[in-house]
C-alpha cells in the first residue's frame, strides 16, 4: 500500500487537497496542522473542540492503517543516536514552524493554493533548507 | 456537533492522502530531498495535486456566502515577509530532513505507534511552546526598550 510511485503520489496529493480543500469549505478554516496542533495543546489563539476532532482524525487513521496493514508502516528499528536526531529534529521543527508560521501544509498546501507570496517564499526557503542539509550530511558521510 | 463530525472526517482524508502518497514513510521525505544523491522527485506530484485540488475547492468556497458547518470563513490575513518568517522555514527546513517528518504525517505514524514518532511529536510540541514562550520574552523586552526610550 505505501508506494512511492507517481500515480500513488498524485492520488494522494488529491486526497490531501481535497481534505484541506474540505476544511475551508465545511469549516471555515486554513488546514494548517503545525498551527492547529500548536493551539489545541495551548497556544495562543481560539482553542476550539474543532482542532482536537481534526487532529484526532489524523492520528486514529494511523492507528487503524497499522491495524489494517501491519507491515506497512516503517520499521520500529532505531538506535540511541536516532533518537537524539528525533528529538533535535522534533524541536527544530515545532519551533521553526510556529516562528515562520507555518508547515508543508499551511503554508506548502493551503498557501500556494491561495498565491500567498508569504508562503511561497517560507515553502521555497524550506524546501531549499531541507535540500542543503540532507546534500551536506551527504557529504559528512550520511546520517 | 456537525463541525466536529466534519473535521474529524476531514482529518481522516488527510491522513489517508499522506498515507497513500508516502510522505508518512521518512525514508520517502529523506529520498525527496536528496538533489545529490539517488533523487526521488515523486513528491513533487504529491504537493503540485494536493495544491491544485485545494485552490478548486477554495474558488468553490469563496463562491459560498459562509462555510457549510460552521459560520464564517477564517482565510489567513498576513501577506508580511520578514526576518521571522526566513529564519522559522530554515529551521522547518532543517528538522525535516533530519527526522524525514514534517508535522501532519508525524501525528498520522504516532497513531500507528511507530517510536520515532511519538519521540518527534513530543519534542515537536516542546519546540512550539518554546517558541511561545520566546515569543512572549521578546515582546516584553520591547516593550521595555519602548517605554525606557
Amino acid at each position: 500500500m505505501i508506494d512511492s510511485s507517481w500515480w500513488y503520489s498524485l492520488a494522494g496529493g488529491a486526497l490531501i487537497g481535497l481534505a484541506s480543500g474540505g476544511l475551508m469549505l465545511l469549516n471555515g478554516r486554513i488546514a494548517g496542522i503545525s498551527g492547529v496542533l500548536h493551539i489545541a495543546i495551548g497556544g495562543k489563539g481560539s482553542r476550539e473542540e474543532w482542532r482536537w476532532a481534526f487532529l484526532a482524525g489524523l492520528v486514529l487513521t494511523g492507528t487503524i492503517a497499522q491495524l489494517v496493514f501491519p507491515n506497512a508502516i516503517s520499521t520500529s528499528r532505531f538506535t540511541p543516536k536516532d533518537v537524539v536526531v528525533t528529538v533535535v529534529a522534533g524541536l527544530l521543527v515545532g519551533f521553526g514552524t510556529r516562528m515562520g508560521g507555518g508547515c508543508t501544509s499551511g503554508h506548502g498546501i493551503c498557501g500556494l493554493a491561495r498565491f500567498s507570496p508569504r508562503s511561497l517564499v517560507a515553502v521555497l526557503v524550506f524546501l531549499g533548507t531541507g535540500m542543503l542539509v540532507t546534500a551536506i550530511m551527504r557529504m559528512m558521510g550520511g546520517m | 456537533m456537525a463541525a466536529i463530525i466534519s473535521a474529524m472526517l476531514l482529518g481522516a482524508f488527510f491522513a489517508v492522502g499522506l498515507l497513500i502518497s508516502g510522505m508518512t514513510d521518512p525514508a520517502n521525505i529523506k529520498g525527496f530531498l536528496d538533489i545529490t544523491g539517488n533523487w526521488r522527485p515523486q513528491l513533487m506530484a504529491v504537493l503540485g495535486a494536493g495544491v491544485v485540488v485545494t485552490w478548486v475547492v477554495y474558488a468553490f468556497a469563496r463562491r459560498q456566502s459562509r462555510p457549510m458547518v460552521e459560520s464564517v470563513f477564517h482565510w489567513p490575513a498576513a501577506t508580511h515577509i520578514d526576518g521571522p518568517l526566513l529564519i522559522g522555514a530554515a529551521l522547518f527546513g532543517t528538522g525535516w530532513a533530519l527526522a524525514g517528518y514534517c508535522p501532519g504525517p508525524a501525528l498520522v505514524a504516532m497513531g500507528s505507534l511507530t517510536p520515532m514518532a511519538i519521540v518527534f511529536v513530543l519534542a515537536m510540541m516542546g519546540g512550539s511552546l518554546a517558541h511561545q514562550a520566546f515569543a512572549r520574552h521578546r515582546e516584553a523586552a520591547a516593550k521595555t526598550i519602548v517605554s525606557e526610550g
